[in-house]
């Protein structure tokens, strides 16, 4: 079973981050990881690649090659190679056109299985792989707590307001997975070094045949204005000195909430 | 140019349409042009409702046979552009099902979409509003193309208020050609059992995060939360952890919540934990660490350890009762 899983390499989020005042797009300039919410695809597509007994996980991506370390680490994880999709002319695309690129992507793997986050960590607009899906005319289940391929069919429990339900869809199909739904692994060391090895094919639109259609052109939305927040008043801070619980007590009080 | 048409996306659920939905219609009447509903299941039910908070007409889908929403949803929504015309826009409530037929609508209608609002006015068209870096910004946005514009819109960005209408006029949204996307089917659906106020609903929350150290430590969490006859919350690093279900999850991708008060332990307020909480009328905050950017916000913090507050906390409140 052949798996592809949509990675996204995104600025460390435990850096500062802070949108360009010009473009007004996120600004993607430091260093680039992988997406922690990737990594749990990643290891879902390994596990059931591993339960098939053959075929293989490729990770799909877009945007910058400068840094290709996201990729190498997923490579490392155990996926047997990558695909970027790298162009200048694709900064600033919308989600709608980063599915067309991926969408292109991904047809030439031809994959019985695409796996991708519920959304990325960084611009969290969370409909990109549905409409991989609808692109690729393939059915598509979002929010999978847990993921099983039997005899062509994928069967998901997928979250729901209440609970969860289980939802079963022929192959191929795209899933998202949500964090936690397995443990990704750690890469090893041979891991790491194997991924020094693997291919990782770069690609522009116009190899996709793409050109001119996406990209901040092809984006039917711009950002008008970026303003501050009404920030909430500073409030009263005490370290607790074994009074800490009475205190909280007298605030609930003040407001009635007792 | 005047809105003259908008179509809600609402959604039921087995107690009537969803909040959102009802926030959704609620919003959509400040335009001045004509509501009209979209949505699947019991047409005659969902028709009552919908007229009373504002929809003239229910485009019915009808009974989806199992099949997750998205795909049919948005087929039947592109049939009824195709036959009757776009409306100035699409409302869709952010939710599972609402991101799975925004993203097929997208896609079939090719036109982009805009996720995340949490503001909607008119301004010389439509511009959106969506908090970034945990709601110390706000982004405003607008379509710049041809419309539809596809709007996903957060839970509790307005206020639901019925409008007394009589029953929305119902007219059938058959789907169109679907191919080989409608084949996802739900085969059971599990309810996990809560007790309590809803999340979405209590007046208080008490919520609990990594600090709490341990899944046992939870227990703190809920007896708190009981005593104040509240609901029991919990960042998204505990529910990926697997202490405790995802539907206790408040954040950008759980649950919003805008309750009176809402006590974070052991939260450090990461972005994602923030968008989902920072409406709350008051905060407390309970945390070691006294640079944790929870504090930013907190109305009321304690710098402690959740684990020696607590358990005094709830004696305290013991003693009250």
């Amino acid at each position: 079973m052949n798996v592809v899983v949509c990675v996204k390499q995104i600025p460390d989020p435990a850096a500062p981050q802070s949108l360009d005042p010009t473009t007004k797009n996120l600004n993607r300039s430091g260093k680039l990881i992988l997406d922690e919410a990737d990594t749990y695809g990643v290891e879902m597509g390994l596990q059931l690649v591993d339960k098939a007994g053959s075929g293989e996980v490729t990770v799909v991506s877009m945007g910058s090659s400068a840094d290709l370390s996201g990729l190498r680490n997923a490579l490392a994880m155990g996926a047997a190679k990558a695909i970027i999709v790298s162009d200048e002319s694709l900064r600033g695309t919308d989600a709608l056109g980063t599915a067309k690129v991926l969408a292109a992507a991904i047809r030439r793997v031809n994959p019985d299985l695409v796996l991708a986050a519920t959304e990325s960590s960084d611009g969290y607009t969370g409909t990109t792989p549905v409409q991989i899906a609808e692109l690729l005319g393939l059915p598509s289940i979002t929010f999978a707590k847990s993921v099983t391929v039997e005899n062509g069919t994928v069967k998901v429990d997928r979250q729901t307001e209440e609970g969860y339900d289980e939802v079963t869809a022929s192959l191929p199909a795209v899933v998202t997975v949500t964090a936690g739904v397995v443990e990704p692994r750690y890469a090893s060391f041979k891991g790491i070094m194997a991924a020094k090895s693997k291919p990782v094919e770069e690609l522009t639109a116009s190899d996709l045949g793409l050109a001119g259609e996406v990209g901040p052109g092809g984006a039917r939305q711009e950002i008008t204005a970026v303003v501050d927040a009404e920030k909430r008043s500073a409030g009263e801070i005490h370290v607790d000195e074994g009074e800490g619980a009475q205190q909280i007590v007298a605030f609930l009080d003040s407001i009635k909430v007792l | 140019m005047p809105l003259s048409n908008i179509w809600v996306v609402v959604e039921p659920t087995s107690s009537g349409l969803s909040s959102t939905s009802l926030e959704l219609l609620t919003h959509a009447r400040t335009f001045g042009a004509s509501v009209s509903a979209i949505t699947w299941g019991d047409a005659a039910a969902n028709a009552a409702q919908s007229g009373d908070y504002g929809a003239t007409t229910l485009y019915s889908v009808g009974d989806l046979g199992g099949a997750l929403p998205g795909v049919p949803v948005a087929s039947a929504i592109s049939a009824l552009i195709a036959s009757s015309g776009a409306p100035d826009a699409v409302l869709i409530p952010t939710s599972y099902d609402g991101r799975d037929i925004a993203g097929r609508l997208s896609a079939r209608l090719d036109r982009p979409v805009l996720t995340n609002v949490t503001g909607l006015y008119e301004e010389g068209g439509l511009v959106t509003e969506h908090p970034v870096f945990g709601g110390s910004q706000i982004v405003k946005a607008q379509f710049t193309g041809e419309g539809p514009g596809i709007y996903v819109i957060r839970a509790k960005s307005f206020v639901s208020e019925a409008a007394g209408g009589s029953a929305a006029s119902v007219v059938a949204a058959p789907v169109g050609d679907m191919g080989s996307t409608d084949t996802a089917r739900i085969v059971t659906s599990h309810v996990e059992e809560r007790t309590g106020p809803k999340l979405e609903e209590a007046a208080v929350v008490v919520s609990g995060g990594r600090g709490l150290g341990e899944a046992s430590a939870y227990a703190l969490i809920t007896e708190t939360a009981n005593l104040l006859h509240g609901a029991a919350g919990a960042s998204r690093a505990i529910v990926d952890a697997g202490w405790v279900p995802y539907s206790h999850q408040v954040g950008q991708t759980g649950k919003t919540v805008k309750p009176t008060v809402y006590i974070a332990c052991g939260i450090s307020g990461a972005t994602q934990h923030m968008v989902g909480m920072k409406g709350s009328k008051n905060i407390v905050a309970i945390n070691k660490d006294a640079d944790a950017p929870i504090f930013q916000i907190a109305d009321f913090g304690i710098v402690g350890d959740v684990h020696k507050v607590l358990p005094a906390l709830i004696e305290a409140l013991k003693a009250r009762a």
